[in-house]
């Protein structure tokens, strides 16, 4: 029995060979994994300068304390809902202004990307193990398990995402760890889907029952021999789901169902300013942009990383 | 297609069920007991706190609590409001039309600006306008909406003072609710200025509310267009010799509508997501805003009525959308069958 690969071989190797002398030199090694996933990506520049965005906003994170002017609940009471440094009216010891109770905005916005980031990264790592344990189990198990399982995720997919979460949030009261927790469980169906129907595809591969005859357990097939060939659409989907969690989260804040004030999350903060929206303009612009530009630099390097990862795309 | 209607309404069915269990749970997962809770600040005396949980049926066994919650539900009593003491269903339905009519709007705009821009993008691939409208889609995707509209609200309502701030109608206006829909019950009215005003006040809000389904339907509409110009039968009909109009317009076009149809119909549980931040943002009378208003108040049977409702309709709009295209697609109806 011929692979789809012999086949294609067959096919097209005589011609290829004519057209490109190249194809007869011998092979080259080939590349390291990393090197290769790598080479796809940098084709996509806008990817790279969305990891590059994303690196900044990561170093602005950890740095908050050394980068920030001020304080995040620093208060300086002679200098309310002060412009911009550019604007009239503005100085430039407040680059991006103050707000209602005089705090430095850009203090705020630096110190607030530290709260955007870990709910993104929690959010998503939580969703993802619980996803993948239960898309595997329901993979592997199939049957009676299976049916709960995906019955149980398609009545979670049938309520609205922010709906869901909102719900969750009533039941546990209103704090930033409870939005989290909210965010992981309606991001829940979407990563037991996708690991339930790769472990599905990736079972029926001749690795796997070989992994079985050598004796390998229940455990031992699922983690250590199916779980490694699951992962690229996983990884896609938890870039998108990063992003898609910090605007949950800041969406839940700005309802004040998240964060509460004086935590300076960029949500809570423009929940804080919606009151000033037609007097002080920059109160509500900057911590949007913030999560906008986070937001964005994360869907595009999400595009790259898709393209990188999905071997459909790639031509070798 | 009738052995495909019955299997999918067979997924409904256990789907509706598990909502309701869902809205049944969310009561009495609540931390504390629930008479305590409607009671408030006041608090209750022991005599009157064993008869009230009674009277609820509170004190009866969990399953059989579910079963009179089921029995009520199908004779449309979702329960009483704590704050308005009216019927859950009617609070609901007196908002109902003002999220229906703004969805509808916000709908509408990103079909028709969404479905063209995606066809011509996919047809002039690589050019210009493709760039542009692919970076505006994904901006519109990656677009925190509650911010989104704020700033609409300083630029157009503030800055330009073309728009109202907040509302559906000026406040000077009386119209009588004949349908719920402003601009229809305006227009049955014959008061023109008053459907101006009702008109300026959803724009807005409608513009703000379709940022995400227009990114996401421009989007899919290109990739569905792409895919569907490198197909046989579209080379087959340039063969032929037809017009390039025709070829993208008819050939092309109803093929790659197909997936985008069932975007538009995904689009609709994201739509009522949005409005809860929309109608929050512009002040819109919707269900949206009255949910998180219930949530606020800790008015339980409300915020359990409405995400009963509002899941059992993302469900049925799904359900028509699956339907709808298996009568599009006859490969969907005969393929898994």
């Amino acid at each position: 029995m011929s692979t789809p690969l012999d086949t294609r071989a067959g096919d097209t190797g005589i011609d290829t060979a004519i057209d490109t002398g190249a194809a007869l030199e011998p092979t080259v090694p080939a590349a390291h994994p990393l090197r290769e996933f790598w080479s796809y990506f940098a084709e996509n520049r806008g990817a790279v300068v969305g990891l590059v965005i994303l690196l900044l906003v990561c170093l602005m994170a950890l740095l908050a304390n050394v980068l920030a002017p001020y304080g995040a609940d620093d208060q300086f009471r002679d200098a309310l809902l002060q412009p911009p440094g550019w604007a009239e009216g503005g100085s430039w010891a407040f680059p991006l202004g103050t707000d209602a109770v005089g705090r430095d905005i850009l203090s705020r916005i630096i110190y607030g990307s530290r709260y955007s980031l870990s709910v993104g990264l929690i959010v998503v790592m939580l969703s993802l193990s619980c996803g993948i344990l239960c898309g595997l189990i329901a993979g592997y198990a199939g049957g009676l398990i299976e049916s709960l399982i995906m019955r149980l995720m398609d009545i979670m997919m049938a309520v609205p995402s922010l709906l869901l979460a909102i719900v969750v949030v009533a039941i546990l009261g209103p704090s930033l760890t409870n939005a989290m927790i909210a965010i992981a469980i309606v991001y829940l169906p979407q990563f037991t889907r996708l690991a339930r129907a790769a472990a599905i595809s990736e079972m029926r591969r001749d690795y796997v029952t070989a992994s079985r005859v050598a004796g390998a357990g229940p455990m031992r097939v699922m983690f250590n021999t199916i779980l490694p060939n699951c992962m690229p659409p996983l990884i896609v989907q938890a870039t998108l789901s990063f992003s898609s969690a910090i605007l949950d989260a800041a969406a839940l804040g700005f309802l004040g169902l998240g964060a509460q004030p004086p935590t300076p999350e960029w949500g809570t903060m423009l929940a804080d300013a919606r009151e000033f929206v037609l007097s002080a303009w920059w109160v509500v612009t900057f911590p949007g942009l913030a999560i906008l530009i986070t937001v964005l630099a994360v869907n595009i390097m999400g595009d790259g990383l898709r393209d990188a990862l999905d071997p459909k795309m790639k031509r070798s | 297609m009738l052995r495909f209607i019955l299997r999918r309404l067979g997924l409904v069915i256990p789907t509706f069920f598990g909502i309701t269990v869902i809205a049944f749970g969310l009561v009495r997962l609540i931390p504390g007991d629930p008479i305590r809770l409607m009671a408030g600040i006041h608090g209750v005396s022991p005599e009157r706190h064993a008869e009230l949980m009674h009277q609820y049926g509170f004190d009866q066994p969990i399953w059989l609590q579910y079963l009179d919650f089921l029995n009520e539900l199908f004779h449309g009593n979702l329960g009483i409001s704590l704050v308005t003491r009216t019927p859950v269903l009617m609070d609901f339905f007196a908002r109902f039309p003002a999220t229906l009519e703004l969805s509808i709007a916000a709908m509408l705009f990103a079909i028709l600006v969404g479905v063209p821009a995606g066809v011509i993008a996919g047809v002039k691939r690589g050019s210009l306008f493709d760039h542009t409208v692919m970076g505006a889609a994904l901006g519109g995707y990656s677009m925190p909406i509650f911010w989104w509209g704020l700033l609409m609200i300083v630029i157009f309502a503030g800055l330009l003072g073309w728009a109202p701030v907040s509302g559906r109608i000026d406040a000077f206006y009386f119209i009588d609710s004949i349908t719920g829909f402003m601009l229809i019950d305006t227009l049955l009215q014959g008061n023109t200025d008053a459907f101006i005003s009702a008109v300026q006040h959803l724009i807005l809000p409608a513009f703000v509310l379709s940022t995400i389904p227009l990114a996401v339907i421009a989007r899919q509409t290109r990739s569905a267009m792409l895919e569907v110009l490198g197909e046989d039968y579209v080379r087959t009909a340039r063969a032929k010799g037809l017009s390039s109009r025709r070829v993208i317009g008819l050939h092309a076009l109803r093929n790659a509508l197909i997936p985008v149809v069932t975007v538009v119909g995904l689009q609709v549980g994201l739509l009522f997501a949005g409005a809860i931040l929309t109608e929050t943002i512009f002040s819109w009378p919707g269900v949206g805003k009255w949910l998180v208003d219930a949530v606020y108040r800790r008015d339980y049977p409300s915020v359990q009525g409405g995400v009963l409702l509002i899941a059992t309709m993302v469900m049925l709009v799904n359900l028509s959308v699956d339907l709808l295209y298996g009568l599009i697609d006859p490969r969907i109806r005969y393929g898994r069958a």
